[in-house]
């Protein structure tokens, strides 16, 4: 799982997705939270990051899709799947090889975003009057929903040897499971299922772990996510030998 | 027996692509595997690299089963899939650094330093794999199926595409790496089979057709031998039936003729010669006619 690990962070970083990835994200990021009138902190009173964590699922739908659309893709397209296959390790530790390697990558965009953080402590009026809890709980809920989004983006690499095919497949699953189902919920015939159904949405758990409180159904939610996805890529990964 | 084949069956859909077929290699031969394209070959070797599992039927490396004991097979086996499939972003060194970590070496960088030597990659080391000419892909190729030393080298189509040089050069390279494994190439040049390979199997529509030593092919296919002779004029029917009394005649062009015997080469020609003493005819031209790997390939493919 390694070596596979290993490679794929290098061939992210040697062809610049990566640092793009990261890149795209801070300045977007910095952009909407710092700087556009609508959007920004600082004129918006209260010390949190709140915008930043409603806009970063948001953009993570368009960067996780990008990050991981080449993963299986390219390897089919160019037959080097066959390499990959043919060599002694298992199918599990090349899919999971890959998807921490994506889920790392993702992991680097997410640091630098500690600074607004700090920024937000030092500027609170008196120091440091901050919700710890609820900002920890955020960063928290971020990091298993963008887990969530690799875990789809691989899933959808997995099914097409075609990058933008698994791009856009990737972008709908990750925007379907992120907020259709609280949009589905709303409807009036829904009435009373609702509940039910927005338990089905990323969104739902992400506000609750968002509030500071980490409860074990979220946590279970967001793993079975992760393996459902991974598990069905491990289904797609083996259909050459159906 | 490094590689056994029994009744190994692989269906698409209806189409057989290899239809109950068995064979063994001993360990240390190079078996030539030719066919017409779509025969079955590629389906047979990803069979064998675990790549695809057979419908039916069983094949074992080193004899361990290809189904049940798959990532064990995949250990002892050197692969090179067919249009050699390669990471163009990655640098030569890169990528066989990654492949040895694949494989868990423990002296990666010994290994993959040997190997660059042992493939002469050396000037092309630093470069990036997509910069390399088809000749030196070839031989990261190489390099990468055999880095582990592996027991069994399996190689599917490994010249194709090359220029002359290149060919020769790859075909120098896996007599050299071959002298200790079990290698199994498909191929479709004659030439190659006949300088390399110990046997050859041809396989035609899923099924095995011919199997054997390259010259056993070529002898039971014509076990005469024939020589093509020239004389300075036209044969009249007595003549030619007086050299038909020596062995079987038949006119090819002009006064050349095909003789065809079962007499030794050396015996044919010195009665040929005597003959044409005795009528007073001029030898043009006398010359042993081999029967090739071509000829028999064409046969028993059609």
């Amino acid at each position: 799982m390694f070596s596979i690990l290993a490679k794929e962070i290098r061939s992210f970083l040697s062809s610049l997705i990566a640092i793009i990835v990261i890149i795209v994200f801070l300045v977007a990021n910095g952009l909407f939270i710092w700087i556009f009138n609508e959007t920004n902190i600082l004129d918006a009173g209260y010390a949190n990051i709140d915008p930043f964590f409603e806009l970063a699922p948001i953009i993570f739908i368009f960067l996780i899709s990008a990050i991981t659309m080449r993963s299986f893709s390219e390897e089919k397209k160019t037959g080097t799947f066959e390499i990959l296959s043919t060599k002694p390790i298992t199918d599990l530790s090349i899919i999971l090889g890959k998807y921490f390697a994506g889920l790392l990558i993702v992991l680097f965009s997410i640091l630098p975003t500690f600074i607004y953080y700090y920024t937000i402590h030092k500027l609170s009026i008196p120091i440091g009057n901050i919700d710890t809890g609820a900002i920890w709980g955020s960063y928290l809920g971020l990091i298993f929903l963008s887990a969530g989004y690799v875990s789809i983006g691989l899933f959808s690499s997995v099914i097409t040897d075609n990058q933008i095919v698994s791009f856009i497949v990737s972008m709908f699953l990750c925007f379907f499971f992120y907020s259709s189902f609280e949009y589905l919920s709303s409807f009036e015939i829904f009435k009373k299922t609702d509940f039910f159904i927005e338990w089905f949405g990323i969104n739902f758990h992400y506000r609750n772990i968002s509030r500071g409180v980490v409860d074990t159904r979220d946590v279970v939610y967001f793993l079975s996510l992760i393996v459902l996805f991974i598990w069905l890529t491990k289904i797609i990964f083996n259909s050459r030998k159906w | 027996m490094s590689i056994r084949v029994e009744n190994l069956t692989k269906t698409y859909k209806s189409q057989h692509a290899i239809d109950h077929i068995n064979f063994e290699i001993k360990s240390g031969e190079i078996v030539g595997f030719l066919g017409p394209n779509g025969a079955g070959k590629t389906t047979t070797m990803k069979i064998l690299t675990c790549y695809i599992p057979p419908t039916s039927g069983s094949a074992w490396v080193n004899g361990l089963n290809v189904e049940t004991d798959s990532i064990e097979v995949r250990k002892q086996i050197g692969y090179l899939p067919e249009h050699n499939p390669l990471y163009m972003d990655m640098y030569v060194k890169e990528y066989l650094m990654f492949a040895a970590s694949v494989y868990q070496l423990n002296n990666k960088t010994q290994r993959v330093k040997e190997m660059i030597e042992l493939t002469g990659l050396q000037i092309e080391q630093n470069k990036k794999i997509g910069q390399l000419s088809k000749g030196y892909r070839q031989r990261v190729g190489l390099a990468q199926a055999i880095i582990h030393n592996p027991k069994v080298l399996i190689l599917d189509e490994p010249t194709s595409g090359l220029d002359p040089n290149q060919i020769v050069e790859i075909r120098n390279l896996i007599i050299n790496i071959g002298k200790e494994k079990t290698v199994l190439l498909s191929t479709h040049i004659m030439q190659e089979v006949e300088a390399m390979c110990n046997r050859v199997m041809i396989v035609k529509n899923g099924k095995i057709v011919a199997n054997g030593k390259p010259e056993e092919l070529k002898h039971s296919f014509s076990p005469d031998n024939i020589v093509q002779v020239s004389f300075n004029h036209t044969l009249n029917a007595k003549q030619l039936s007086e050299l038909n009394n020596l062995s079987e005649a038949s006119l090819l062009a002009d006064s050349t003729y095909i003789v065809k015997s079962k007499k030794g080469e050396d015996i044919i020609k010195s009665e040929i010669f005597n003959f044409a003493v005795k009528q007073e005819l001029i030898l043009t031209e006398m010359k042993l006619i081999e029967s090739s790997l071509e000829d028999v390939f064409k046969n028993v493919t059609k």
